[in-house]
């Protein structure tokens, strides 16, 4: 039977594994490639791997980045963070990525997603949509990191983009996002419901518990968070295990040991 | 040295990194004198069939390849659409023709149970039927998979089969296995452990 998937996301901040709250990024936590290790060691089921440096001249640097953690990295690995063109995408697959996650620019230039499609197939291509209440307490789809209200409705959004050839939903709740509130339930359940394509929920999660009510309530087709695996040793084996005993269908969690090392320097693997 | 087929359809430096990873000599390439002089050619990819072939056969490689593999029987391996390019035809985006080497089609996913989606999408239990090559030293093992088409084999040549899947109600050929050709419809250089050991099986039962 198909499993349900168990996803880090590692927040990168001009080069730094960064804590995200209410998508504003503070602690920088460490340093990417090492939580890459862990997280491919750890039993992930999948790697997304976000750019939310302001900085456009450290963008070369997230590129040197996701360059060398591919060489580490066998399960899928998802880039992105201010993707807006196909040149962009074909640079990241160079790089070994295996998907790129697209948000703002698919509301400003809806054809890049058929555009994409048609060039990558639907398989490689994640939509991203962060939606947050406005003042009537409706959910609204947010673009700009959160910056701009769009006037979208999360369901219809997700729709259309499904109906553009993505390959997933990538479904993040900004109010959510660095609290410890758990998923937005009923915002998850109500995209994923609505959708033929695989919804994975982002956003609140605290304790493993939230995944499990993300697949069982929610009806995710997988679920990731950031910030909760970075504080504890083996967080992702641990999270994996959890949801195993909670009856959830997931890939029985395995430490796996990359044959080669670590080396000081990155770049110098092979 | 192994040489990776570049066409353009996916992730080649993910597969790149799996052979290198396992100390092997790899290349990405479309030149047929190296691809001549390889020890084995790995056909990856992720995509539509038509595009693909229409990529292989803008640079002569479909005839190139029959030449290689069928009549100097140089090792393949094809992975995902590198496994239905093997059948006759497929029915992805209207009828196109495939290399041939298998009597096979390539057909729509279709799971019978609703909540299933397509594309299949993730991990899945994969059920070994012959436990040699590719298969070598697995009793279970879950694979990675991603595709939304997928190989249906005609009676005379079932035996090919050496793993198989269920998705929804849908019985899926995993991987199969005809004398030089080696074939896998999910994701090894994406399968974590399984994966490695998936091709470091491929690279000693070539070299046995």
């Amino acid at each position: 039977m198909l499993k349900h998937r168990l996803i880090p996301n590692i927040i990168l901040n001009d080069g730094n594994v960064v804590q995200s709250k209410n998508f504003i990024h503070t602690n920088i936590i460490g340093n990417a490639i090492t939580a890459v290790d862990f997280f491919n060691s750890w039993a992930s089921d999948e790697i997304i791997i976000l750019d939310v440096s302001r900085n456009k001249n450290k963008r070369k640097e997230f590129h040197q980045i996701i360059n060398n953690i591919s060489k580490r990295c066998f399960v899928p690995l998802t880039i992105g963070g201010w993707i807006s063109n196909t040149d962009e995408i074909s640079q990241f697959l160079k790089e070994g990525a295996d998907k790129v996650s697209i948000n703002s620019e698919l509301i400003r230039n809806p054809n890049l997603l058929s555009n994409a499609v048609k060039k990558f197939g639907s398989q490689c291509i994640v939509a991203s949509i962060d939606v947050k209440k406005n003042a009537k307490n409706e959910y609204e789809v947010f673009s700009e990191r959160g910056q701009s209200a769009t006037g979208l409705i999360p369901v219809e959004w997700a729709q259309k983009l499904e109906e553009l050839g993505a390959g997933e939903i990538f479904l993040t709740s900004i109010d959510h996002e660095g609290t410890d509130k758990g998923y937005d339930i009923k915002l998850i359940k109500n995209v994923a419901e609505n959708v033929s394509i695989p919804v994975i929920a982002f956003g609140g999660v605290s304790r493993w518990q939230h995944f499990v009510d993300g697949i069982n309530l929610g009806k995710a087709d997988a679920v990731s968070a950031a910030n909760i695996f970075h504080f504890t040793e083996h967080s992702v084996f641990n999270a994996k295990k959890f949801l195993v005993e909670n009856k959830i269908n997931v890939r029985i969690p395995q430490f796996f040991n990359l044959p080669t090392p670590r080396k000081p320097k990155y770049n110098e693997l092979f | 040295m192994i040489s990776i087929i570049d066409y353009k359809m996916g992730n080649t430096r993910s597969v790149f990194n799996a052979f290198k990873l396992l100390g092997e000599n790899v290349e990405i390439t479309n030149e047929k004198d190296r691809l001549t002089q390889a020890e084995a050619i790995v056909l990856p990819g992720v995509g539509s069939f038509n595009d693909g072939m229409k990529d292989l056969n803008q640079n002569g490689l479909k005839e190139f390849l029959t030449e290689e593999i069928i009549d100097r029987k140089k090792p393949y391996l094809g992975i995902c659409l590198g496994l239905e390019f093997l059948a006759k035809r497929s029915y992805e985006g209207g009828i196109c023709d495939g290399f041939g080497w298998i009597d096979s089609e390539i057909v729509k996913l279709q799971p019978s149970e609703k909540q299933n989606k397509v594309p299949h999408m993730g991990w899945n239990d994969t059920e070994i039927v012959k436990e040699h090559g590719l298969m070598k030293d697995f009793t279970a093992a879950v694979f990675y998979y991603l595709h939304s088409f997928h190989m249906k084999i005609n009676n005379s040549e079932k035996e090919v089969i050496t793993s198989k899947c269920n998705y929804g109600g849908i019985g899926i050929v995993s991987s199969i296995q005809k004398n030089n050709i080696y074939a896998v419809q999910f994701h090894p250089e994406k399968s974590q452990e399984n994966g490695l050991k998936l091709l470091k099986n491929f690279l000693e039962d070539i070299r046995k």
